[in-house]
């Protein structure tokens, strides 16, 4: 059977309007995967160089003191906080709620938001309040 | 299959009855994550420095050591789910699904397991003071 191979097959990730929804949902899957990979990665490094002894904990903690951890430390935090928020709409919209377009669309704005008020809050705590 | 009468042709072709159970341990598990990741989060930010005698004193405690296992089961099980959903999305070949699906299991319990005996040894062998 002749197909055409241009065509696109879903998933579309190329071909659609951005719009806050699908963004909602693609990003609950990039931070998802990011924190999967990265964070999880972080967390066992973390564990092991804790329960290994004093000086593999010390090499980790330099790490996660350099800039470069830092940029890491804080991209995890805002992945966290993005995907617990959009997690949350989630559980609402398995219940069959939230489905009317500008409920929807409000919502899906409103993980963005809580994600990054969430963020500059801890980081913000953490580096100039705690110090 | 049978070809020949109506129900020939569709039996085998349904669902294996496991699509719900997957859906709802993925919810379940993110309840437990809900509950578990702000108990890590307000600890840690409740520790007064991140350093070894610090972190390895609060993690030994039993009321620290219990629910860092439970976190990582439940966070490492919801992350097992998901990542296995993004694989059947994306990844069409049979052949490179089945590896990566495999890659995903040994990553999970092997990571897992790191960090589950790393919690143990802290919580057992004490703290240096």
């Amino acid at each position: 059977m002749a197909q055409n191979r241009a065509r696109p097959l879903s998933p579309h990730l190329t071909i659609w309007k951005w719009g806050a929804n699908m963004a909602a949902s693609i990003i609950h899957r990039v931070t998802g995967t990011g924190m999967a990979t990265v964070g999880v990665l972080v967390l066992t490094w973390w564990l092991v160089a804790a329960a290994t002894g004093q000086e593999s904990y010390d090499y980790f903690l330099s790490w996660a003191a350099h800039p470069l951890g830092k940029v890491v430390l804080i991209g995890l935090s805002w992945a966290f906080f993005q995907h617990l928020s959009s997690g949350l709409r989630h559980f609402v919209l398995d219940v069959g709620a939230g489905y009317e377009l500008n409920t929807n669309r409000f919502w899906a704005r409103a993980t963005f938001v809580f994600g990054v008020v969430m963020t500059a809050a801890l980081w913000g705590y953490l580096l100039f309040v705690k110090g | 299959m049978g070809t020949g009468t109506g129900l020939g042709r569709v039996r085998g072709l349904g669902s294996a009855k496991h699509g719900g159970a997957h859906w709802v341990l993925h919810r379940m598990t993110a309840v437990g994550n809900l509950l578990l990741l702000p108990w890590l989060l307000v600890s840690l930010v409740r520790l007064p420095t991140y350093d070894y005698t610090t972190v390895t004193t609060w993690l030994a405690q039993p009321m620290a050591a219990v629910p860092m296992m439970l976190l990582v089961i439940s966070v490492f099980w919801h992350f097992r789910i998901g990542l296995q959903v993004v694989i059947e999305d994306y990844v069409h070949e049979e052949g490179t699904k089945f590896a990566s699906l495999t890659a995903l299991t040994f990553y999970t319990l092997g990571t897992g397991a790191f960090a589950l005996f790393a919690i143990a040894k802290i919580a057992l062998t004490g703290t240096p003071n």
